[in-house]
């Protein structure tokens, strides 16, 4: 199934998680993930869902969120057309004897180590889902610990933006 | 001024225009009861016996008068029984505000006396809900839930209140409510010429009427539009009485307990028109064999309802009404004769019809307080045979008189909105017709009905079953009756009495009327327990996932 890309503003109150959320199980539509926090305005907050689904899917299921008192604007990103970049943490086991091979994998997919420790390293990723994929399964041999990731933010490019009132480009 | 919240809570009733709410008091509440007490002369307040009556009740004066219903409840356990009546009214598109007590701001979140998390409980059976914690909220809070109540397509609002809010000063300023916003039409001109060539076309058309009609407000148009271009017209259950059935080109009720007109002329239609309704299942029944040759049209005001359940050629979102009113301008006059004498050979050879040489019918009972009352009165019901039964017997001419549960399927909701529909219509009849599950679930509420001295009549329809289940166990799993027969010996007239209430046997056809009519001039409430056979079913009956057509008779 493919998968789309939502940006929804919504208030920033407490509960509209919780009601995005809710709104997503009861339907049953699939959240592939899900990133939310605060905009350049305060009081608007600004998620990011990966929808897994059919067009039938994303058509219900901005209608839904549309509904929602909280929700004030919703845009199906297109792909081409937007940067979209997610942000993973990876503690994987490292001695001295694998430690340079790891170092050379970071290199090459321009990640960033941000911890070191006798057996292990915690290295910070950003990317798109396929990239931070890719880099997972190249660390995989040395052993991943832990590993956390974001969830998807997505913009678009150049002039577009989503914002309250207008959803038009900005001057 | 500075107001305590309670007062803050009662003024912004007041300037809502509510003159009456449903509640029952507690822990939680107690402030707010306090100040109900004080201005007991401005705002009614009715008590019921049990939160949920409450619910329903201001679920039943909301359809029965078209304004906002409010009920109120303490924390805790008082809200979760508001929980099916909330349900029960967001299915149905009612718009009631509920008010909730709940434990102080200091005791939230510690599993404190009474605490539940209401708003979170309620989420999915709500347009939206608010928990107050800052009085300086509140005003704006509760001016915000009536219109979020009443605005677009309506529903249930929900407002939990925390103790301590209702005796902290705030800051008050009378506020005039707002009129509810008008809804624009929401089509372009462009796109109502399609429809209404579309509609121009059609050999032969039908209207599905559903709730929308009657809470826009739209029957007027829907009459207009169907007496220029000869469309028949069939309801869903929440449509009865959005057009009139007494009218040539009713068909009746469609899907599942549809007439076989309507069910016919569904499946040979070449253009359908969904008014106010939501293609639920009880309606389309098998999703791929529903109106198989027809271009679908869908007019109403929630876009989310466009290809929900069914797709649609021809969307027409917006306001109903207007809508219709511009429809009907330019769609053209049409006879189609063909179409309406095929439509009345099928009336003609497929009418509802009923055993008449039975002891006690309650398809007679129906008809008989159809003709007792003229039509005008308005009928609540249970769930289950009661249901179809006074949906199919009694002839609807107006919106807000058939009040029943039809998206949650409440079984126990119709007492309390009689008692609702009654105070909002002091002077119309209004009977709850019940069957004796149904009634046995809230019978509670017959205390509520006789302490205000509410000339309600229910009539139970007793069969001593739980007919529909039952009906479904005979003509689905091979007669095996699990756990559907109730006959527990309970005396209805005995119960009603104990209650204080009239109470009056019927086990024959030719006791009805003259048991009617002393309901009828009764000062107080009356039931009319009504001895029926438990072998009587609702026909006609579409088997679960067959196609409409489908249908079986008898």
């Amino acid at each position: 199934m493919a998968k789309h890309t939502l940006s929804v503003l919504v208030e920033n109150h407490a509960g509209v998680l919780s009601r995005v959320a809710g709104l997503f199980s009861r339907r049953g539509f699939n959240i592939d993930s899900l990133a939310v926090g605060v905009t350049e305005d305060p009081n608007v907050s600004r998620m990011t869902i990966v929808v897994d689904g059919d067009d039938y899917t994303v058509e219900q299921v901005t209608k839904q969120l549309n509904k929602l008192i909280d929700v004030i604007k919703i845009r199906q990103l297109n792909p081409s057309d937007s940067v979209a970049r997610e942000l993973a943490l990876i503690k994987v086991t490292a001695n001295s004897s694998t430690r340079p091979e790891i170092i050379q994998i970071v290199d090459i997919f321009r990640a960033k180590i941000v911890d070191v420790s006798k057996n292990t390293l915690t290295i910070e990723m950003t990317g798109v889902a396929d990239k931070i994929a890719a880099f997972e399964e190249m660390l995989k041999q040395f052993g991943i610990k832990e590993m956390v990731r974001t969830g998807m933010i997505a913009i678009e490019r150049g002039n577009q933006v989503i914002k309250i009132g207008s959803s038009e480009e900005s001057e | 001024m500075k107001l305590t919240g309670a007062e803050i809570f009662v003024q912004c009733l007041k300037e809502q225009g509510v003159d009456t709410i449903f509640g029952y008091p507690g822990g939680a509440v107690l402030n707010i009861y306090d100040a109900l007490f004080k201005y007991r002369n401005e705002i009614r307040h009715i008590l019921t016996s049990h939160e949920q009556g409450a619910a329903h009740a201001a679920d039943g004066y909301a359809r029965a008068t078209g304004k906002v219903g409010v009920c109120l409840a303490t924390s805790g356990p008082g809200a979760t029984n508001l929980v099916t009546g909330i349900a029960t009214a967001y299915m149905d598109s009612v718009p009631i505000v509920a008010f909730t007590g709940q434990v102080p701001t200091s005791l939230l979140g510690k599993d404190s006396f009474q605490e539940v998390d209401i708003t979170g409980i309620t989420m999915p059976i709500t347009k939206h809900n608010y928990i107050v914690k800052d009085v300086n909220q509140l005003a704006s809070t509760i001016r915000d839930a009536f219109r979020i109540a009443k605005e677009g397509r309506p529903g249930p609002v929900l407002i939990d209140i925390c103790k301590d809010v209702t005796s902290t000063l705030g800051e008050y300023q009378f506020v005039p409510a707002m009129p509810p916003k008008e809804i624009p039409m929401g089509v372009t001109q462009k796109k109502l010429e399609e429809a209404a060539e579309m509609i121009n076309k059609s050999q032969q058309p039908i209207i599905l009427a559903g709730g929308g009609v009657g809470i826009a407000d739209a029957c007027e148009e829907l009459l207009e539009l169907v007496e220029k271009t000869s469309i028949p017209v069939t309801t869903t259950l929440m449509g009865l009485g959005g057009f009139p059935g007494t009218h040539p080109l009713f068909t009746g009720l469609v899907g599942m307990h549809g007439t076989k007109t309507s069910n016919l002329a569904v499946s040979n239609c070449d253009l359908f028109i969904a008014i106010g309704a939501r293609f639920s299942d009880r309606v389309i029944s098998n999703v791929r064999k529903f109106a198989p040759n027809a271009q679908i049209m869908h007019i109403d005001i929630d876009p989310a309802e466009i290809n929900k359940n069914i797709n649609v050629n021809c969307p027409l979102v917006g306001n109903v009404k207007k809508i219709l009113g511009e429809l009907c301008k330019k769609v053209e006059v049409r006879k189609r004769t063909e179409w309406i004498d095929k439509i009345q050979s099928w009336q003609k050879a497929y009418p509802l019809k009923y055993q008449k040489n039975v002891r006690l019918s309650p398809h007679f009972i129906m008809e008989k307080i159809d003709e007792l009352t003229q039509g005008e009165a308005i009928i609540t019901t249970e769930v289950g045979q009661n249901q179809l039964w006074a949906a199919q017997y009694y002839k609807y001419t107006k919106p807000r008189t058939y009040l029943s549960s039809g998206g949650l399927g409440t079984m126990g909701y119709g007492l309390g909105a009689c008692i609702g529909a009654q105070i909002g219509q002091p002077h119309k009849k209004v009977f709850n017709i019940a069957g004796d599950g149904s009634f046995r679930m809230n019978c509670n509420e017959l205390a509520t009905a006789v302490e205000y001295k509410l000339p309600i009549i229910v009539v139970i329809l007793n069969n001593h079953v739980l007919g529909m289940v039952r009906q479904w166990q005979e003509l689905f799993y091979d007669g095996r009756f699990s756990s559907t027969t109730i006959d527990r010996g309970t005396d209805f007239v005995k119960l009603a009495q104990a209650y204080g209430a009239k109470g009056i046997h019927v086990t024959r056809n030719d006791e009805v009327e003259h048991a009617i009519k002393e309901a009828l001039n009764a000062e107080g409430p009356v039931v009319i327990n009504c001895e029926i056979d438990r072998d009587e079913k609702v026909f006609p009956i579409v088997p679960p996932g067959a196609p409409i057509d489908e249908i079986i008779e008898e």
